[in-house]
């Protein structure tokens, strides 16, 4: 018997006669919380629908529990073993009760039984006091609670939620988000979610699928999706903003001496000399100190640069530095507050051999 | 001015006395036209949610048809069903023509598009995902269907109004299929054709307040259950 509770193999998706989705295999584990990740129009969302047996597969298998799932009857019965979250809360035209109750009510489900079955949920999702209100008359975070409590309520094996907090408030969203992971752990639910928002899934996830033009590019835990993407859309997907190509010039015992634009840097990796690589910085990774003598860092790679570009993004700064190839930095307020930073100021920017991460160029 | 104030007083005098005649006909009427209406909303329901549901070629000629139909001269309409019910029409051996069921079956014809126009509108307005979040509640697609038209009950109500509220005020199709047939096929509208043919302006004008009545009676029941249903 197998861990994975959902495996997909050879599933093809086309629209209008475009494929917009290739996903060769794709297993679900049981009990996991995994996130799809990727740019808008990037198929997380079709992905979504046929793994929940609501769009037609024009080719590929689904497996629950090891076993196909074949149209008609059976697809039904699958079908309800899952529940669905979309972005719009997509209530019916009742009371929060109700909406909550429905899918035990499309069940055949006895009321006596179905109304303790709706109350746990409600409490569960903390909208208890509004059971009796009509759903079209509640805040857009109420809303989407009494979606999860709907979705829950029918104790679903896998749970999909299709970008279930875009439409949210970030505080809304962060006790959505708490509600939600305590509602998981009580009923070991198995989740698969679509984001296009890299934090969320990081909140969450056990691991993180990354998508790209209809394809799964890398799969794995969140810290090697982050750190060390497989190529360059996965890269600029997770944030990485410093994208070296380059030649390895020496190798031994796994650290690297690579070659770029005439600077020697240090990484890690198990690479041949000549081999040409691409090296991935991420922008959290680097430090700045202001002048050009070298401190006591025990970072491998220091290097002097002028400071080209000061841009202001959220509650952080990106400052792009020229140390004979481009290196962005962030740096918090507090640093900018301590030391005022410009463009054309000399600098030292460092950066440890391990916080390299090195691909092979395509 | 003497007219229509001598009009309104006979029509009241008519209604307070129960004045048989004009209780026979407003009952007709109203019999009629709510079964043609009733007939119509599950025809045109069905149809107008199995066409807003689906994608197939030749969708948007059925679609413009259905807008067609909505504004058909019910002149238009007692002419075809008056040939289909001809003693030597196709449908003749069934010897409706000049009865209440002709008028009925011609009423239907007239409300149906205007139904089914409504309800297609009214189902393509609900949010795409939802037909999707049903489904993914476990329902089965008839449960589905169902689901939808619930919740586009509060338009659907505006069918009912605007089917009723066409077929109670025509007179073409009743005159031509039923044929005014005093005590057996006179509705309000063909009564008050008739009379104000025969410069009997009092009576028609009772008539005609007797129509407006019901036709806003009906509304005004409608209507109230369309507000009522307004969530708080």
């Amino acid at each position: 018997m197998s861990l994975n509770i959902l495996e997909i193999r050879g599933l093809k998706v086309s629209r209008g006669g475009v494929r917009v989705l290739d996903i060769p295999e794709l297993d679900i584990r049981a009990g996991e919380f995994l996130s799809i990740i990727g740019p808008n129009g990037t198929g997380k969302s079709t992905l979504l629908l046929s793994l929940a047996g609501l769009i037609r597969r024009e080719q590929g298998e689904i497996f629950f529990h090891g076993k196909a799932v074949r149209n008609g009857a059976e697809l039904l019965a699958f079908r309800r073993c899952l529940a669905m979250v979309f972005q719009e809360p997509l209530l019916f035209d009742t009371t929060v009760y109700d909406n909550v109750a429905a899918g035990l009510k499309i069940r055949g489900t006895n009321r006596a039984v179905i109304r303790p079955v709706v109350e746990e949920y409600l409490a569960l999702f903390g909208i208890a006091h509004l059971s009796s209100r009509s759903a079209r008359k509640i805040s857009g975070g109420e809303a989407q609670r009494t979606s999860l409590a709907r979705a829950f309520a029918t104790d679903p094996e896998v749970i999909f939620l299709d970008e279930p907090f875009a439409s949210l408030d970030p505080p809304t969203k962060e006790s959505i988000i708490e509600d939600l992971g305590n509602a998981m752990r009580i009923k070991h639910t198995t989740a698969v979610m679509a984001t296009h928002d890299r934090m969320d899934a990081l909140r969450l996830s056990k691991r993180i699928a990354v998508m790209d033009g209809g394809r799964v590019v890398q799969i794995g835990p969140p810290g090697e999706v982050m750190h060390q993407p497989v190529n360059e859309a996965v890269a600029a997907f997770v944030g990485i903003e410093t994208m070296l190509e380059g030649e390895v010039t020496g190798s031994s015992d796994g650290v690297l001496t690579v070659n770029i634009n005439g600077t020697s840097v240090i990484a890690t990796g198990e690479f041949d000399p000549g081999d040409k690589i691409i090296c991935f910085i991420r922008p959290e990774h680097v430090t700045i100190f202001p002048g050009d003598h070298p401190s006591e860092s025990s970072a491998r790679n220091v290097f002097r640069g002028r400071i080209v570009k000061v841009q202001p993004i959220g509650l952080l700064y990106r400052i792009r530095i020229n140390c004979g190839f481009f290196l962005n930095v962030h740096v918090t307020q507090q640093t900018m507050d301590d030391i005022p930073m410009e463009p054309g100021m000399h600098v030292l920017a460092s950066f440890k051999a391990t916080a390299v991460h090195v691909i092979r160029k395509a | 001015m003497d007219l229509i104030l001598e009009g309104i007083k006979e029509a009241i005098r008519l209604l307070v006395t129960l004045d048989r005649e004009v209780l026979g006909i407003t009952w007709l009427s109203l019999e009629v036209s709510g079964l043609a209406t009733i007939i119509s909303l599950f025809i045109g329901i069905s149809f107008g949610t199995m066409v807003a549901l689906t994608r197939f070629p030749g969708r948007r000629l059925i679609v413009s048809i259905i807008n067609t139909g909505m504004g058909v001269p019910p002149v238009v309409v007692g002419l075809f069903v008056s040939i289909l019910l001809w003693r030597n029409g196709p449908l003749g051996m069934l010897e409706l023509l000049y009865t209440p069921t002709a008028i009925v079956i011609a009423q239907a014809v007239i409300a149906t598009p205007i139904v089914a126009g409504i309800s297609l509108a009214s189902i393509q307005k609900l949010p795409e995902a939802l037909r999707l979040q049903i489904l993914s509640l476990g329902a089965t697609r008839f449960q589905m269907v169902r689901m939808l038209i619930r919740e586009a009950r509060l338009p659907l109500l505006a069918a009912v109004m605007a089917g009723f509220g066409g077929v109670i005020s025509e007179v073409g199709a009743s005159i031509m299929v039923g044929g005014n047939i005093k005590g057996y096929t006179r509705v309000l509208t063909t009564a008050t054709v008739m009379e104000t043919g025969r410069g009997n302006f009092d009576i028609a004008i009772a008539l005609g307040v007797i129509l407006l009545i019901l036709a806003f009676a009906v509304n005004a029941i409608l209507t109230g259950i369309q507000q009522r249903e307004r969530p708080r």
